[in-house]
């Protein structure tokens, strides 16, 4: 259920960014998503793809600090109030989000986002007990047709 | 054949003065102080004119202590006299020029006659055999040749212990690792700093340094810190043992460490040194830290006296476990010249490395920016992130600049601004580390 997420030390100064996606790009890896966290100082550049271990050594190999996380793609009704019922199930089981994010494709009126959690393995007994579903690796690259 | 080429790092006939009695040796010292101070009196108007002014006179050194009578020689002396001032030899008995990198200025020029460059031989190969190289060794010079005192002053002092040399000289860090290895080098010679530049670029490339017969490092020719060692120690099997000297008072070789790595033991029946408070002029009680002095008792080209090195060091007089009865001074981890006065506040680089360290356990890639603002002085330290303290979270970093800037603070007393900045940005010193940057204009 967990799947793999690529997290990069970015400095807040031009060119960091793009760096990082020209080398992913020389290499013919696609994002499936990504997102940015910033501050002032720094920002930490989160994504996904495909074949993660290849891309962290793209990344390392440029010289970026790259940390492998696990995170778990989400389903999520695409209506007024599907996510607040959604983050209900965490509160209820006392789950902490430390951060999310979306993907861009959607099926059937359902959203899907990237959760990270404190604790993974419990976020997915809650999602599973509360009958929502969670995307694995196999179902999430075809929907995406890698 | 040389019956002493083999002793394996054992006492060796080279090294006899490190052992001299000490009544044996302050004797030495006191002849061989006469000699050198009525050399520069006589041959040298800089120094006559000094000496005349506070109305001392060579025969007026009647006991090493004595020698606080002489008047201190500094690095603006060197400077004023460019090029050729100071020589006490007529330029056909030099056979050798150095020169500074003369990053300030006007370069400063040393020389040496042909039995300086006998003495000043004999002290690398003592250095060399003090931390247990011998013939047989292959020892990788990777020291800068040319007009720097460092590459020949190794390499001479390499040749004469029979060692085989590689006068590879400084940069190009791949072929200096490939050499390291193909070349079954036992001890590499060079700044502690680029050698840990070589340990990171090593694991890059792929290189297993602790596979490699490599056990001794000869570090020195720039400031460093008892935690650089340990960690050049802990990510390779050598020992890293420190090395003193200095161009103006003759090159390496002033003052090496022994096997037991407690402090580099200096070549006292050369080199006379004293430790003085740096405001006062006055001589520091033993063990205490001030600034290193050193006179020259054998060089005939250019003679130093009371030479005010900057460094900052101490005197021991204890035993070392070894029997040298040579005095070793504590590892130079500043120098007078490294202090920056920040809000009227004396910082050096050694306190926030210490800082840094205490708080990542290793020593991460710093620089240290110093700037005026509005009229106040800034203090930025440059932290590279290592993949250990990439946490994944913007709260998880903040936490470790915090933690990193308290450090600071704690140490020297200031706030200190802690920018995180991605891996190989900072400047890699090929030679000696820049650690600091000051873009104030005082």
């Amino acid at each position: 259920m967990k799947l793999k997420q690529l997290s990069v030390f970015l400095e807040n100064r031009p060119g960091a960014l793009s760096g990082a996606c020209r080398g992913l790009a020389e290499a013919g890896i696609n994002l499936i998503t990504l997102c940015l966290a910033d501050t002032q100082q720094f920002g930490i550049l989160r994504l996904m793809v495909r074949d993660w271990s290849k891309a962290k050594e793209i990344l390392q190999a440029r010289g970026a600090v790259v940390k492998v996380t696990e995170v778990l793609a989400v389903e999520v009704p695409d209506r007024p109030g599907g996510l607040a019922d959604l983050l209900e199930v965490f509160e209820r089981a006392g789950i902490n989000v430390d951060y999310m994010y979306a993907f861009t494709v959607k099926q059937e009126n359902l959203g899907l986002l990237v959760f990270r959690f404190d604790d993974p393995d419990r976020a997915v007994a809650a999602l599973q007990a509360a009958g929502v579903n969670v995307v694995d690796e196999v179902e999430l690259f075809r929907r995406f047709e890698l | 054949m040389n019956p002493n080429r083999d002793l394996q790092g054992t006492f060796h006939p080279a090294s006899a003065p490190d052992y001299l009695p000490l009544p044996q040796l302050r004797q030495l010292q006191l002849q061989r102080l006469r000699f050198i101070v009525e050399r520069a009196y006589e041959r040298v108007p800089l120094y006559r004119g000094r000496m005349d002014e506070r109305k001392v006179a060579p025969s007026d050194i009647r006991s090493l202590g004595d020698i606080v009578r002489l008047p201190f020689t500094t690095k603006t002396d060197l400077r004023d006299t460019y090029p050729f001032g100071l020589f006490a030899s007529p330029l056909k008995e030099i056979v050798r020029f150095h020169a500074s990198s003369g990053t300030t200025g006007k370069p400063i020029v040393v020389a040496y006659t042909e039995e300086d460059v006998r003495d000043w031989t004999q002290a690398m190969m003592r250095s060399f055999l003090a931390c247990g190289l011998h013939s047989g060794d292959v020892i990788q010079n990777a020291y800068g040749y040319g007009l720097f005192t460092g590459g020949l002053g190794a390499h001479y002092g390499a040749e004469a212990l029979g060692a085989g040399v590689i006068p590879i000289s400084g940069g190009n860090t791949e072929r200096q690792i490939m050499i390291l290895k193909d070349f079954g080098v036992t001890a590499i010679c060079c700044t502690p700093s680029y050698f840990i530049h070589l340990i990171e670029r090593a694991r890059e490339l792929g290189v297993d340094l602790q596979a490699l017969p490599l056990r001794a490092g000869v570090f020195g020719a720039e400031p460093w810190t008892e935690e650089m060692r340990q960690r050049i120690e802990a990510e390779t099997n050598l020992k890293a043992y420190d090395i003193y000297g200095l161009s103006e008072i003759i090159g390496p070789g002033v003052a090496m460490e022994c096997l037991h790595q407690s402090g580099p033991h200096i070549f006292e029946d050369l080199f006379y040194p004293e430790v003085i408070d740096p405001q006062t002029g006055e001589p520091v009680a033993d063990g205490v830290e001030g600034e290193l002095v050193l006179t020259t008792l054998c060089k005939r080209a250019m003679p130093m006296i009371r030479y005010r090195t900057r460094d900052i060091s101490a005197l021991h007089e204890a035993v070392c476990g070894c029997g040298r009865t040579l005095r070793r001074i504590k590892r130079i981890s500043r120098r007078t010249d490294d202090m920056m006065i920040i809000r009227g506040i004396n910082v050096f680089p050694s306190q926030i490395e210490a800082a840094l360290l205490a708080v990542e356990g290793t020593l991460p890639h710093y620089q240290i920016l110093v700037d005026r603002v509005k009229g106040l002085d800034e203090l930025e330290v440059q932290v590279e992130v290592t993949a250990e303290f990439f946490g994944d979270t913007v709260g998880a970093l903040e936490q470790l600049r915090q933690r990193l800037s308290h450090a600071v603070e704690r140490v020297i007393g200031l706030r200190a601004r802690v920018r995180l900045v991605e891996p190989h940005t900072l400047q890699r010193s090929e030679g000696k580390a820049k650690r600091v940057v000051d873009k104030r204009k005082l």
